[in-house]
């Protein structure tokens, strides 16, 4: 595989991932709340496709955005309860639903997985010199810019940012002065979900197999890059979840291949000696007080 | 008496855990297998509490001491002269070796305790969810290390054809050994060191507690235990894979303790029996069981769909467990708040004397640790 088109595919899998990582970051920013079922909001938007099948294709892809969207807010609403609770408590809390979710598509849908069936054609290649490109690849690419332009966009330019933002630095001073403390938060599961819909959307093209677990496997190296990068703000948690997947490709294809099977025993001691280096994540800078002891 | 009820955080649970040992016993034979089950499962998860219960520090990793200890008792209990066949890769050192019952638990908890030690030297810097990320990635090198490293591992394979010996008393006993050093632990001026360092960490060090020191002492005990309690589950399953001690294993044991009660041996116990017992009474359920003269038989996936809504359900309206993250207190006292000591027991009876100390001694222990 030449050079360029090891970059292309290692960026087309970071962007995907770097999308799932902000959608993490933006509901741990206003809520300290790592979600564990945010991957079950992939795997619902994957089935959505499914049960859609037939249908136009703007309409498939509303009906996806509809519901992922519904859905994440109906986990606002069931994660209320928890606005108070420790670490520990929200963590598996947050587990216990992902667990739910999974075993109810396992009871629904069955453990073989369903086709989805979303755009296939788009999985073709184009040929440029010797380089083969994938037509999902480039959207991938494009629509992860476009996404996090729009995001950076809204967070930094908007009022709604701003107060975004402010709650995610310091909620309770932010609660002080003025900012609606549920509409910030339902609005982060809104952003949240709405990116976790467009990650469907590539996902469905690529991996055209929905099964229980289809989300949650997207989930763990994401979780893993946002806390690598830096969990309490948002563009050092984007990063992470970009170098996670940049990573995983680059590493694949370095590593000879006879210990390849060894990918993930390289990555995550690599995410050990990071941690052990920059407790507070890689792309966040000098804080000064580390959480280290 | 007074030493019952000093004890009595220790002596309570154990109890209740012979008790249901001796209660399955009398229950069908499928069943007295499922009952072995959840006595293993809830020594994985007090070996769990050991660490993440006294220092507040959520871990992942635990699942690894426990995968390591299963496959070092696993591969060293395994008969000799079918291993060079069924894995031609091993090294002859593991192949040749057959070692007893007791001598290959011994050897789980010590590769399991030596495993966390190792690990926890650098690990142990870290708080917070770096801590969770970091045990997590030991998790997963575990097994990725387990399943592809064909030298010291299985594979890909099942390891099979291990001697069967944890049935009721190993099982039982085990459990109570597991428990025993978890309570003299957390009594211990060691144990009382990490649960300060929970509270506060910031006062705890200023006081002159070595932080580190203190987790990776819960951590190393918490790897002997965990590699202990893979030694049992892999001489009850009789064989065993990489993937039944990995992910699923770590999410669940977790949560069982958070649902418990993740500050307290009690909440362990009763997190761990609660959740392991719904757990086998619902897949006893799927098969078809008879309750009295009334016949019930549940769909399948109805096992893990339960499972999913109970642990929901507590976490989000009992945040701190179902004991609430606190011993179990003596059930004797005549009245919530303890008279001093009744006129006619002499007053300075006690070693320490004075009608002010037996006040203090009048409270109930375990209060006086929250």
């Amino acid at each position: 595989m030449s050079f360029v088109q090891l970059l292309i595919d290692a960026t087309a899998l970071g962007a995907l991932l770097a999308l799932v990582a902000m959608g993490i970051a933006l509901v741990f920013g206003v809520m300290r709340l790592v979600n564990f079922a945010y991957g079950e909001l992939i795997t619902v938007g994957a089935y959505t496709l499914v049960l859609t099948k037939g249908w136009p294709i703007v309409l498939r892809v509303l009906a996806a955005f509809v519901v992922v969207i519904a859905s994440s807010l109906l986990m606002e609403v069931i994660f209320r309860p928890l606005r108070r609770a420790t670490a520990a408590t929200m963590l598996v809390a947050t587990f216990a639903l992902s667990f739910l979710l999974q075993n109810m598509f396992l009871f629904i849908f069955g453990p073989q997985g369903e086709t989805i069936e979303f755009l296939a054609p788009l999985n073709r290649a184009i040929e440029i010199g010797d380089l083969r490109i994938r037509w999902i690849t480039i959207i991938a690419i494009a629509l992860g810019a476009v996404l996090l332009g729009f995001m950076s966009w809204l967070l930094g330019k908007t009022s709604v940012g701003l107060q975004m933002r402010a709650a995610a630095a310091d909620f309770t001073t932010a609660r002080i002065l003025g900012v609606r403390a549920g509409r910030v938060i339902m609005l982060a599961f809104v952003l949240s979900g709405f990116l976790a819909a467009a990650v469907t959307l590539v996902l469905a093209v690529q991996r055209p197999l929905a099964t229980p677990n289809y989300g949650f496997v997207v989930l763990v190296p994401a979780l893993v890059g946002v806390v690598v990068g830096g969990l309490g703000k948002l563009v050092p948690a984007t990063l992470g979840g970009f170098a996670i997947g940049f990573a995983t490709v680059v590493l694949g294809d370095l590593l000879p291949s006879g210990s390849r099977v060894f990918l993930n025993s390289v990555l995550f001691a690599i995410v050990i000696i990071v941690l052990l280096v920059r407790p507070d994540g890689l792309f966040t800078g000098r804080t000064g007080v580390a959480e280290r002891v | 008496m007074r030493a019952l009820r000093r004890w009595w955080p220790l002596v309570g649970p154990s109890l209740l855990v012979t008790a249901v040992a001796l209660g399955g016993q009398f229950l069908p034979l499928s069943t007295q297998l499922q009952v072995r089950s959840v006595l293993v499962t809830t020594v994985i998860v007090v070996a769990l509490y050991v660490f993440v219960g006294n220092s507040g520090v959520i871990s992942f990793g635990q699942v690894s001491f426990v995968a390591v200890g299963a496959f070092a008792a696993g591969l060293a209990a395994a008969p000799a002269d079918v291993k060079p066949t069924t894995f031609p890769k091993l090294i002859p050192f593991l192949a040749e070796l057959e070692i007893g019952n007791i001598e290959s638990l011994v050897l789980a908890a010590a590769v399991g305790g030596l495993f966390a030690f190792i690990v926890g030297i650098p690990l142990m810097r870290l708080s917070g969810l770096s801590a969770g990320i970091a045990t997590f990635a030991v998790l997963i090198i575990t097994n990725n290390v387990l399943r592809n490293w064909e030298a010291i591992g299985p594979g890909a394979k099942t390891l099979s054809l291990i001697p069967q010996t944890t049935f009721f008393i190993q099982a039982t006993t085990g459990l109570l050994i597991v428990m025993a050093v978890a309570y003299v632990y957390q009594t211990s001026r060691y144990g009382r060191r990490l649960r300060a360092t929970r509270e506060d960490a910031a006062a705890a060090q200023s006081s002159g507690i070595d932080v580190h020191r203190e987790r990776l002492w819960a951590f190393t005990l918490s790897g002997v235990l965990g590699g202990f309690a893979g030694g049992l589950l892999v001489h009850q399953l009789g064989s065993i894979t990489t993937q039944q001690v990995f992910l699923d294993l770590a999410f669940i044991t977790l949560a069982m303790l958070v649902v418990g009660g993740i500050g307290s041996l009690w909440g362990a116990v009763v997190g761990a029996l609660m959740i392991a017992g719904l757990n086998a009474f619902l897949a006893e359920a799927q098969r078809g069981i008879t309750i009295g003269s009334f016949d019930l038989e549940l769909p399948g996936g109805t096992r893990l769909l339960t499972l999913g809504v109970v642990m929901l359900v507590v976490v989000l309206f009992k945040p701190t467990g179902l004991t609430g993250s606190r011993e179990l207190t003596w059930p004797f006292s005549r009245s919530r708040f303890p008279q001093p000591a009744s006129p006619s027991e002499p007053l300075g009876s006690s070693p320490g004397g004075g009608a002010g100390r037996s006040e203090v001694e009048g409270v109930d222990p375990s209060a006086t640790e929250q």
